[in-house]
């Protein structure tokens, strides 16, 4: 077990509507597990109406028009204390596994973060994708999934001018952090691949392909596998 | 029926109380910027206090009613006609088919509500209207745009007209300065001394300030503390980068974010600074949860004892 965990957590209210509760001073594999299963015992409490799981933090918003915050924050506490750490049951763990393209035509900055880092492309894509990757936090942009961590020979820092464009579907790394864009928006990340599934999908039950806590992979797929899946080659 | 868009304006959007149990996956509330506005507009209509209405910002925003309802008017004086007849705030007006109604230029606040009898028919998305125009997220195209000309803004025909208005005790003063703080998240990190001067000096909205969140300008405050590991930003937050100068996280505000945070505006004086505009001045007060509470809670039973 982990020795950076504060559990029972630390609860502190934010504001009349609002508390935080504090797993970690650090950034920690074991500490995401916690969070995501609190985050998970909490999703059906009555009163509680919005979630946000970070690295070291989950952020609870709650109806003050129709509960009391004692009795929220009371319900709170036991929800955690009820919460087994050791239990993992097949439900909870989520593997994630997204093909991806890696190729200068989707991905930009493959040649250059293999130049920066001293490796050859192969080499960069073998590191990239054979690393198992946490979902620690989402935002940014709905959907879009901070994944830890990218192996120490590939951090680099964000590129000094950010492409105002980033196509969907984009795979990038920068400092320890890998990442999918999961629209188009400006992205100052290395670009090193791209992958033809769809990130998010508001039409649809999942809505989102990634969340906090999963564990993601990266599986390399060649142009025709990206194509018959429905990538797309253009927006570079 | 519906009214038709003739003039869409500086920015007019679908909104209601905002989309909740999302943030989770990185989508935000969004939601009305003024939500005692648009609570009392619902109310004085008999609407479900989460019926769609529209958020007109600035004014030069003009519709033409196809049939025959009953509307609110809430939230800033944006020097609303209705046939170049003005029209006051916080009261209803019967409208008949080709009325002309517009909001013009603000006289007293930012945002003004536009309410209809049994609220706008939109379809939500993810359980909301609410438009979020940077998620593409809601809106009468579900996919955040905001209103354009020959928009079609549909409600259910209503002959049913009652005048009523919103007693004056009820009525916010626009121009009151005073921002109410609840202190918390980063402010021990604060020294005292930048507590004191955060507490004591004035601030100026800055040419920044949008949906997302006010820029302020004034005394730095800060400076010295380095970026925290991102957390969840709740409604109101104030945050401080580098540079010193705060920021007020409001509706459309991002889920997560690495700035140390002072403190949190409470929702009412949230919805005040939203209908500031820039060049306008504001001081903070620091309050307790309890006093945000009782703040709060004094302005919903208003409402319910009115309905």
């Amino acid at each position: 077990m982990s020795n950076t965990l504060i559990f029972p957590p630390h609860i502190e209210l934010v504001s009349d509507h609002a508390c935080l509760l504090t797993f970690a001073e650090s950034i920690d594999e074991h500490v995401a597990e916690v969070i995501a299963k609190v985050s998970q015992a909490l999703h059906d409490c009555a009163g509680i109406i919005d979630i946000v799981p970070s690295y070291t933090t989950l952020l609870v918003t709650f109806d003050t028009d129709h509960y009391d915050r004692f009795k929220i924050l009371s319900k709170i506490k036991l929800l955690c204390e009820r919460i087994d750490l050791n239990a993992t049951s097949q439900s909870e763990r989520r593997d994630v596994v997204i093909p991806v393209y890696y190729a200068p035509e989707v991905g930009p900055d493959l040649e250059d973060v293999a130049k920066q880092c001293s490796l050859t492309v192969d080499e960069v894509i073998k590191q990239h994708s054979e690393t198992v990757y946490r979902a620690y936090a989402i935002g940014f942009a709905p959907g879009f999934a901070f994944l830890g961590n990218t192996p120490e020979a590939l951090r680099l820092p964000r590129k000094t001018t950010p492409r105002l464009k980033v196509p969907r579907g984009s795979v990038a790394i920068a400092e320890q952090q890998s990442a999918v864009y999961p629209s188009e928006t400006p992205g100052g990340w290395h670009l090193l691949g791209r992958t033809p599934l769809t990130l998010v999908d508001w039409q649809s039950d999942s809505l989102a392909l990634i969340q906090v806590g999963d564990r993601v992979r990266f599986e390399p797929i060649s142009r025709e596998q990206f194509i018959a899946q429905g990538g797309q080659l253009d927006g570079v | 029926m519906a009214f038709n868009v003739i003039k869409p304006g500086m920015l007019a959007l679908v909104q209601d109380l905002g989309r909740h149990g999302y943030q989770h996956l990185g989508v935000t509330t969004g939601g009305a910027m003024d939500e005692y506005a648009f609570r009392w507009g619902n109310a004085l209509l008999d609407n479900d206090s989460h019926a769609p209405q529209i958020e007109i910002t600035f004014g030069m925003f003009a519709v033409e009613a196809q049939a025959a309802t009953s509307i609110a008017i809430t939230g800033a004086d944006l020097g609303a006609t209705l046939n170049d007849q003005y029209l006051e705030p916080w009261q209803t007006y019967a409208i008949h088919k080709g009325d002309i109604l517009a909001f013009h230029q603000p006289q007293v606040g930012l945002r003004a509500y536009l309410a209809v009898k049994g609220g706008f028919v939109v379809d939500p998305v993810l359980g909301s209207v609410a438009t979020v125009m940077r998620e593409q997220l809601g809106g009468l195209t579900g996919v955040g745009d905001k209103l354009s000309k020959g928009d079609v803004l549909v409600f259910q025909t209503s002959h049913q007209h009652q005048a009523r208005h919103v007693p004056r005790l009820a009525r916010p003063d626009y121009l009151q300065s005073q921002i109410n703080v609840v202190t918390g998240y980063q402010y021990q990190q604060f020294s005292r001394l930048d507590q004191a001067r955060f507490f004591s000096s004035t601030y100026t909205l800055s040419q920044h300030c949008d949906r997302m969140g006010y820029r302020l300008e004034g005394q730095a405050i800060g400076q010295e503390l380095s970026g925290i590991i991102s957390e969840g930003i709740t409604y109101g937050a104030i945050q401080v980068p580098s540079d010193g100068q705060p920021i007020v996280l409001l509706r459309d505000r991002q889920t997560i974010g690495g700035y140390p945070k002072i403190g949190c505006v409470t929702n009412l004086s949230g919805a005040l600074l939203s209908q500031k505009k820039p060049g306008d001045q504001i001081h903070f007060r620091a309050i307790n949860v309890a006093e945000a509470e009782y703040e709060r809670h004094l302005q919903l039973a208003r409402l319910q004892q009115w309905r």
